[in-house]
């Protein structure tokens, strides 16, 4: 096995291009394992290697379990990683310290998943959308602290009276607003989105997406955007990474990777999908794959998606597949792709 | 067809604190043999406490049934006595749970747990209910069912658990299943393995379905008919040909058109419905929706619309946008 | 939906409105969590009598002493072992001194070891946790080795090496809750800590860059208040009744000095004979214990995030 990783290294090191030529992070390499248990060790993120580009949204899809998480909150510095890199604006982020990872936290921020949980429940919505300002001294006084608040608060749809309301007093959509306000207000460049619309109602997510869209377009950010929600990441993103058990298995543009998918997981994937169309849904041959997700403790030999695969041979039970270019700017870890 | 279920005017409110939350607010529908029918809404929509009323499982208090009647089969289970309701739950109304970790008992095996409700609604001694549990294991797609039997809902993972759950609600063939958000709590993969089995049952044994859900996928893909509910309240029913293909409420509509769909090229901006659910400890007076409606007129401020008939195939709908007056003014 | 039968519908009603009906409000006042616990607190019947006696004790040790026309300590020889009157309120001891005031001077030192033990929990015990929960890993296995050696020494023993160096008071009590009382407190905190680490909201202030101080004084430990608010109310009532057992067992208060503990001791002799005064101290300690019990229950109560709504 070890033979074999050393060469998927060689092969994955050549970055990924950006959509848009200059890019704004590169991952390199990336793992973060966990120790479970005695001498146990879970892989969550297994050589990731992926780059985002100056006022892209790069989509990572993934079923639970497949470390997509782990991977945006390494990639946040909120996990120190186990191996690998992640520059940004061409500096190693794990080797910044001082004021100059001070200078980073303000130029990359978090949206989180559970609107309820994200926000510190004794804060009001002031100190909540406050807390970059205070902890970078961004707002010189009260008065200007109360103004910026207040734009923010303005700029997600939120009224500004609402600053001294408790988080507990606004319905989900309303707290991933004031979750967004708070991931802006440092002006940062890179907004990681972990999840950020599973936890909503159905005719809310489409309100936090639009208003997500509407601010890259505003502010020119940069996104990483995890879900599960296959529908909604195509709708979202430029370029889209699919995950499987600690492992990039396909990426590709988003039109290409949903028109083309060349992984046969991410084949599965995409037809298991029910679609609000009774009439595709009865003529749809759907790919349902059998069996569950294997632990990430003990991944399959070989290709970790082997096990279900409905075309698996020998081969892939042997060799780790290479994540090589299919196509142009296609890339999948699959030996038949 | 026989109608097995009917909910007629169906009131369902909670006490708290600052007044009385009336999360179901006149429902009414039925449910024919061997038909398939989804609940669909949102969070605070009222479809959960609609299915947890029709198997009594809300507490009370805080809840109670403030007015209207359950019949199934001929019974108002309403006014049931619990020894009726434990009667009925399980042997002829099965239910499936949104999240099956916490719907199985952690401290008996699986095994102990279908056979339960064998012994207990079918009479059946230890070894027939053994021989029957692991037919029905079988029959859910667990493999290797005789080890299976023996261990604890932690040795499965989340797809097996609802297998099991599965294997559970059909033990005594009930005439009727009620499926709380089956397959929120899983993967994809796993939600397409499970769709499948319970399509597979239902034609297998005729069994009638009702499936809670918030997500029109799932619902497009499995039921006959669709009941649409919001703010406690059924604001659109129809076949799931009508439902998706000519929507006749606005929320409908709307809910349809906040959604990115995978099988169509992106581009398209989202069409979000603007603003929340009402409050339910405070109902609008007149139509519930009015709020976030892009067509609100004068009328739905304060009056509340009727349940309404709308095309053929009985599709209905609740909205004034379907009153003589309203296309006379608008046209 | 009743009316529209009866309703005459006319043109105008179907006319688009030209506003948007007003949406989402939020109704009321806002509302900061900890008025809403204390709103609950406050409905707790039980709680608040417990409050309440708790609130006489404390005024009655403060003002007691000062409104008795006896001191606590002046031996009265000529008038020992006598009941109550009008005199001697609570009648007094073999000595003739003032039970009353004698109460509540004991009462003063309950409430003060109480308030030590708290403080003590407060400092050592919110903050040792606190450090252990955030450090988490090495630090954090060390530091929960050492409390775990701190917490097997028995406290007994500790009063007992204390008073090899020095005078038996309330003061070795005191020192002596120092060393192991706080123990209790900082694996709650700890535990608390632990499980608030991985909150999205903790995770997002790391993820603006807060200090570890921030995240510990703004975040972590505010969250917590809740368990540290209901172990102290466990804490306080199990101090002053250490001190009382200590100081009837010759440990800890010494005459002329009076605690709850001396006068049971002092009384014992004579019980049968005088039994108000075993009775006035000991029904004034299982008191106070009780009214500290049904105040951190109904703490707890108002605290239970599941008992909201």
């Amino acid at each position: 096995m070890s033979a074999s990783a050393v060469k998927t290294k060689g092969a994955a090191f050549q970055p990924v291009a950006g959509a848009s030529g200059e890019k704004l992070l590169e991952v390199r390499n990336l793992s973060k394992f966990f120790p479970v248990g005695s001498n146990e060790t879970l892989k969550a993120v297994n050589d990731l290697t992926l780059s985002i580009g100056k006022g892209e949204t790069l989509g990572v899809v993934g079923e639970s379990g497949c470390g997509k998480s782990t991977a945006g909150r390494t990639i946040m510095r909120l996990y120190e990683p186990t191996s690998g890199e992640t520059l940004f604006n061409g500096r190693n982020i794990y080797k910044m310290r001082g004021s100059e990872l001070k200078t980073l936290r303000r130029e990359m921020a978090m949206v989180f998943q559970d609107p309820y949980a994200s926000l510190n429940p004794r804060f009001n919505i002031m100190d909540v959308i406050a807390e970059p300002l205070d902890i970078h001294g961004i707002a010189g006084s009260a008065k200007e602290r109360r103004r910026k608040v207040e734009e923010l608060l303005d700029l997600v749809g939120l009224r500004p009276e609402h600053a001294a309301r408790y988080p507990h007093e606004f319905s989900g959509g309303q707290r991933q607003r004031v979750g967004i306000a708070r991931a802006l207000a440092a002006n940062p460049k890179f907004i990681v989105c972990d999840e950020p619309i599973s936890a909503l109602d159905v005719s809310i997510q489409a309100q936090v997406v639009n208003l997500l869209q509407d601010l890259q377009k505003r502010l020119g950010l940069t996104y990483m955007f995890i879900a599960h929600d296959l529908s909604m990441v195509k709708h979202i993103s430029d370029r889209v990474a699919v995950m499987y058990l600690g492992k990039m298995i396909e990426l590709a543009e988003s039109s290409e990777l949903y028109a083309n998918p060349k992984h046969p997981y991410t084949q599965a994937l995409l037809s298991a999908i029910p679609i609000p169309d009774p009439l595709i849904e009865a003529q749809k041959e759907r790919i349902v794959l059998s069996g569950d997700l294997p632990s990430p403790i003990h991944p399959p030999s070989g290709c970790p998606f082997r096990t279900r695969c409905p075309f698996a041979t020998e081969k892939c039970a042997k060799e780790v597949p290479d994540f090589r270019e299919v196509k142009d700017g296609h890339w999948a870890a699959c030996h038949y792709a | 067809m026989d109608t097995i279920l009917r909910v007629n005017d169906l009131h369902v409110s909670f006490r708290a604190r600052g007044g009385e939350v009336q999360a179901v607010r006149g429902v009414n529908f039925e449910v024919k043999k061997g038909e398939a029918v989804a609940i669909v809404g949102e969070s605070g929509s009222g479809k959960s406490v609609t299915a947890q009323s029709i198997m009594r499982l809300l507490p009370s208090p805080p809840s109670f049934v403030k007015q209207g009647s359950i019949e199934f089969m001929g019974r108002n289970l309403v006014d049931a006595t619990e020894a009726e309701m434990e009667a009925i739950r399980g042997k002829e109304i099965g239910m499936i749970f949104q999240d099956p970790m916490t719907s199985l008992n952690p401290t008996m095996t699986i095994g102990h747990q279908i056979t339960e409700g064998l012994i207990k609604h079918q009479g059946m001694n230890r070894s027939e209910a053994r021989e029957r549990a692991l037919e029905l294991l079988r029959l859910v797609g667990i493999p290797n069912p005789e080890a299976r039997f023996g261990q604890y809902p932690h040795n499965f993972s989340g797809g097996m658990r609802q297998r099991a759950m599965i294997a559970i609600a059909l033990s005594c063939n009930p005439a009727l299943l009620i499926a709380d958000e089956p397959t929120t709590a899983l993967d994809v993969t796993i939600q397409a393995q499970i769709m499948q089995l319970m399509k597979d049952l239902q034609q297998k044994f005729g069994t009638s379905i009702i499936l809670i859900t918030h997500d029109l996928g799932v619902v497009a893909d499995m039921c006959d008919k669709v009941i649409v509910m919001y703010g406690g309240q059924v604001v659109e029913t129809g076949t799931k040909w009508d439902i998706f293909a000519k929507p006749q409420h606005p929320y409908t509509r709307g809910l349809l058109r906040s959604m990115p769909r995978l099988d169509l090229p992106k581009g398209e901006p989202l069409v979000p419905i603007d603003g929340t659910p009402p409050d339910l400890l405070a109902p609008p007076v007149g139509c519930a929706f009015c709020a976030r409606c892009e067509h609100a007129m004068e009328v739905c401020l304060n009056h509340d619309p009727e349940l309404v008939p709308v095309g053929e195939n009985g599709q209905t709908a609740k909205c004034w946008l379907h009153h003589p007056l309203a296309k006379e003014v608008q046209a | 939906m009743k009316d529209s039968r009866t309703l005459t519908l006319t043109k105008e009603m179907f006319k688009r409105l030209s506003f948007r009906p007003p949406g989402e409000t939020i109704a009321g006042d806002s509302v900061p969590m900890w008025r809403d616990v204390l709103r609950r607190l406050v409905t707790n019947k039980l709680a608040m009598s417990g409050v309440v006696f708790l609130v006489l004790l404390g005024v009655m040790a403060i003002i007691g002493p000062m409104i008795s026309p006896h001191d606590y300590f002046t031996n009265n020889l000529d008038r020992t072992n006598e009941p109550p009157s009008a005199d001697y309120w609570f009648g007094t001891d073999n000595l003739g001194r003032d039970l009353f005031s004698r109460l509540w001077m004991g009462a003063r030192i309950s409430l003060v070891v109480g308030l030590a033990a708290a403080a003590i929990d407060l400092i050592f015990g919110v903050i040792y946790g606190g450090i252990m929960g955030y450090a988490g890993g090495r630090t954090d296995e060390m530091m929960n080795k050492v409390s775990e050696i701190l917490y097997s020494i028995p406290y007994l023993l500790v009063v007992i090496l204390l008073l090899v160096v020095m005078e038996p008071s309330m003061w070795t009590i005191i020192l002596a809750l120092s060393v192991t009382g706080w123990i209790n407190m900082s694996w709650i905190v700890r535990g608390q800590i632990k499980q608030l680490k991985n909150q999205e909201y903790v995770l997002a202030a790391r993820s603006m860059g807060a200090s570890g101080a921030r995240m510990l004084f703004k975040h972590l430990i505010p969250n917590t208040l809740g368990p540290i608010i209901v172990t102290l109310t466990l804490t306080v009532p199990s101090a002053i009744f250490s001190e009382a057992f200590l100081s009837f067992l010759g440990l800890g208060v010494q005459s002329p000095a009076a605690s709850w503990g001396t006068m049971i001791n002092d009384s014992l002799a004579g019980w049968t004979l005088f039994p108000w005064q075993m009775m006035f101290p000991a029904a004034l300690l299982c008191l106070t214990m009780l009214a500290f019990n049904v105040f951190g229950d109904g703490l707890r109560d108002a605290f239970d995030p599941k008992l909201k709504k």
